[in-house]
């Protein structure tokens, strides 16, 4: 039971968080490139994103900072970048703050950018916490078996 | 996190496991489609990594590829390295698109994109450029567990024609052949690429059920070195289809497939060379910004280089600078002014190139850029041309010079000239730098003037030589003059290029002015400015045709950009220059181009090259500018720009010795002209 416990605490986790909507199908199919050469395939995907990410995130903020006169192109570029990482990764509750950083941009509505991105950083944040913690519980538990999806 | 060790790896060659698929004809052995080589080419390296786990687990054989470039140079490197391609749609350094024609062109793989954007004209872009299949992100595994089919599909067309295909080299060409199938795609035969991405994704179908189709010839890299061999012998000009199959001699090859090959090959050289290319095919093809730095650097002249770079430039960055400036007039022929419009760096569009063989042809596609915008001299539009070109070099001149006046004086030039010219001048006030982009526009003028004066100096012949070398020298401010006898406005030792058109567009000016230049067809060559200078007859400077209207009146007020011009307005005297010069003068309007012109007439001594070269906005902006300077009777009265030379040279160089030439060190190279000395 005690094995069974830490992993019943990481299948429970991990339902958490896709309930909370911050995790989508793309987690999943992560999880299931994990194979015996990379049992911590996700975890690694996960450290890279938020590493490459970060650099994304600071342009954006940079670019933001030109407050009346927004490029929104360059920022609707940046963007699109922004998302199509954070959805590789299942990020959903991030994507979705991108997609309406994007509408934004579309409408020029430089008050909706900010607004946004700053939500968006949030979520950002966030889940990286989770996240950590939820790999932390993952390694405590041993390797899992395959991914098993949540309900 | 702890980051376990993420594999970065950017590329990994080929493993020849895979070659062994290759080998053999069908090479698809039991385990297909396990093996099979994909390049994966994405600058997000959390998706490049995702893709390769989700590829490997697909027991394919991955390479990573983080820049399109790296990834072209892999494929080029080793084309049978792979069977499939999948690539991202924006990437910072090529787009992706881009990439896939280079692919289609080069190797002819299937090439698969990706991209979080499922807009449907994105995905509609990807089929209309070839793309075998479009993704959506998040790319999951099931999707790409099922691309081996479009390998199959390639290859099946492939199998079938290799007899007949000219893809067939015994021995080599088995395995060719097999590649080839890979490769081949029913847009492969010498389709132009957009027709190939069509064909391709007409050809999938196509392959599934045509048997009876002709079967696609499959352009393996032999049959494409024998294609070019024949190419190359022939000679790029002369390559048509028949003789090419002739020398290629392979069995099953129709003409037709190398009919369409043959297009193709031509596209890609065309999209590859740039402007080179365009020389002679495209001048007036030129008119699209196939190089947009071209146009845009040569018109600001500070492409002199590019100028020089066998007129091309001009042309090309006449079609540019016209595109942009005029909005695309290509290849418009600047039909009254023919110095003047060709001369407007602004209307690139030469129309009548009358100038030199090549060169001025080039600006005349484009339009003539008034360069002579105060020249009323009747260049010809190849002079006008050839103004254009040094025009820009001018209009660099200008730039030292004064910037605005070069500029506006081809304006004024053009002013006087048709509405190409309109453009220009309205830009008079623009300076130098915009002239290039405006080309049209009267900052051109540096450069038109340049050829302007030039075309009303020299005969038309002698200005393109005389711009030839001008731009050879890089900027038409090669005035230095160095053909003498040429009246080619590169005389004008405006030394600066923007100064040079200053002068031309004083010497029109004043000719203009006091002529009257006539708008149509260039302004009558007045350069005065020039003919002090050479008193021969350059004034048969046309510059009429550079359209250099400007009102006489005009120009006397004008003359004030012209100031800077410091083209020696003796140089600018010389017949017909109009010494629009004006370089600073660039003013604002036509009119004042027109003003500056004429004050060039009327004062076109030397010192007034900047009442020529004011009419900078008389120049361009109102055609209606007539520059009525005089153009120095000898001069102004041709049509063709240079009916004789004009010294035109000679008075650039007047000019720019005037000066003291300094020339600036635009880029223009002028022979150290500097426009700037030159007494107004």
């Amino acid at each position: 039971m005690e094995r069974s416990q830490p992993r019943r605490q990481v299948a429970a986790m991990k339902q958490s968080l896709f309930d909370q909507g911050l995790l989508d199908e793309q987690f999943i199919q992560l999880e299931e490139l994990s194979d015996d050469a990379n049992p911590n395939f996700v975890e690694e995907i996960v450290t890279l994103y938020y590493r490459d990410s970060s650099r994304l995130i600071s342009s954006i903020e940079q670019a933001l900072k030109e407050r009346h006169t927004l490029d929104f192109n360059k920022l609707d570029t940046l963007m699109h970048q922004f998302k199509g990482s954070s959805s590789s990764i299942g990020a959903k509750k991030v994507k979705a703050e991108c997609t309406l950083f994007r509408e934004y941009c579309r409408t020029g509505n430089a008050e909706g950018c900010m607004k946004t991105f700053q939500q968006l950083k949030k979520e950002y944040a966030s889940l990286r916490k989770k996240l950590e913690a939820y790999f932390q519980l993952a390694r405590q538990a041993g390797p899992m078996e395959t991914a098993c999806r949540p309900k | 996190m702890n980051l376990s060790n993420v594999k970065g790896s950017t590329m990994s060659t080929p493993s020849s496991s895979g070659s062994h698929l290759r080998s053999t004809g069908d090479a698809v052995s039991d385990q297909f489609p396990a093996g099979l080589r994909v390049l994966v080419v994405d600058d997000d390296p959390t998706c490049l990594m995702i893709l390769e786990k989700m590829l490997k687990a697909c027991l394919y054989e991955v390479t990573k590829c983080k820049c399109a470039e790296a990834a072209l140079e892999l494929l080029r490197g080793n084309k049978n390295g792979f069977d499939i391609v999948i690539s991202d749609v924006h990437m910072p350094d090529m787009d992706g698109f881009k990439l896939l024609e280079h692919i289609g062109l080069e190797m002819d793989l299937p090439v698969i994109m990706m991209s979080a954007d499922d807009g449907k004209h994105v995905v509609m872009k990807g089929v209309t450029h070839g793309a075998c299949d479009y993704l959506i992100k998040p790319v999951r595994i099931e999707a790409l567990k099922n691309i081996w089919q479009h390998v199959v599909r390639k290859r099946k067309t492939g199998w079938r024609d290799p007899e007949q295909s000219g893809s067939i080299d015994e021995g080599d060409r088995q395995q060719k052949v097999s590649d080839d199938a890979d490769y081949s795609s029913s847009a492969n035969e010498g389709k132009s690429s957009k027709k190939r991405r069509d064909e391709e994704e007409d050809a999938d179908e196509r392959d599934d059920s045509s048997t009876l189709k002709k079967p696609r010839v499959v352009w393996s890299v032999e049959l494409h070195q024998q294609f070019m061999a024949a190419v190359n012998q022939l000679g790029i000009d002369k390559a048509v289809p028949k003789k090419i199959l002739e020398l290629m001699n392979v069995p099953g090859l129709t003409r037709e497939n190398v009919a369409s090959h043959l297009q193709k090959y031509r596209l890609y050289l065309r999209r590859l060379s740039g402007v080179s290319q365009q020389q002679n095919n495209l001048n007036n093809s030129f008119m699209n910004p196939q190089d947009p730095t071209f146009g845009s650097t040569s018109i600001n002249g500070i492409d002199l280089q590019a100028l020089s770079v066998a007129g091309q430039l001009p042309a090309q960055s006449l079609a540019k600078l016209q595109a942009a400036g005029l909005g695309r007039s290509t290849a418009k022929p600047v039909m009254s002014m023919p110095l003047v419009e060709q001369r407007n760096l602004f209307s690139f569009e030469s129309p009548k190139l009358r100038f030199g063989e090549g060169q001025m042809q080039h600006l005349n596609t484009n339009k003539p850029i008034n360069l002579l915008h105060g020249i009323p001299t009747n260049m010809e539009p190849k002079q006008l041309a050839n103004l254009h070109q040094s025009a820009q070099s001018l209009g660099n001149l200008n730039m030292r010079i004064n910037a605005s006046v070069a500029q506006r004086s081809p304006l004024l030039m053009q002013m006087g000239q048709s509405q190409p010219r309109g453009q220009m001048i309205g830009e008079n006030g623009s300076h130098v730098n915009q002239l290039p982009t405006s080309l049209l526009q009267p900052t051109v003028p540096n450069r038109i003037s340049n050829g302007v004066i030039r075309n009303g100096i020299a005969s038309s012949s002698n200005i393109n030589a005389a711009y030839n070398q001008v731009p050879q020298s890089s900027s038409f401010l090669n005035f230095p003059m160095n053909q003498t006898n040429e009246m080619s406005v590169r005389s004008f030792p405006l030394g600066s290029h923007p100064g040079i058109s200053n002068i031309t567009t004083k010497g029109m000016l004043q000719e203009e002015v006091t002529s009257g230049i006539k708008g149509s067809s260039g302004f009558v060559p007045n350069y005065d400015i020039f003919n002090e200078l050479q008193p021969q007859k350059s004034q048969d400077w046309d510059l009429t045709t550079a359209g250099l209207t400007y009102d006489a009146t005009q120009h006397s007020n004008h003359v004030q950009g012209n100031t800077d011009v410091s083209v020696s307005p003796s140089v600018l005297v010389h017949p017909g220059f109009t010494s629009i010069q004006q370089t600073g003068q660039n003013r604002d309007t036509t009119s004042s181009m027109g003003k500056d012109m004429f004050s060039i007439g009327e004062g076109m001594d030397q010192g007034n090259l900047q009442n020529i070269s004011q009419p900078q906005n008389p120049l361009l902006v109102d055609n209606s500018v007539r520059v009525k300077a005089e153009r120095v009777p000898d001069a102004s009265s041709q049509t063709n720009f240079f009916p004789e030379q004009y010294g035109q040279e000679d008075l650039m160089s007047a000019l720019l010795k005037q000066e003291g030439i300094g020339l600036a060190e635009n880029e223009f190279d002028f022979d150290g002209y500097s426009l700037d000395n030159i007494p107004v």
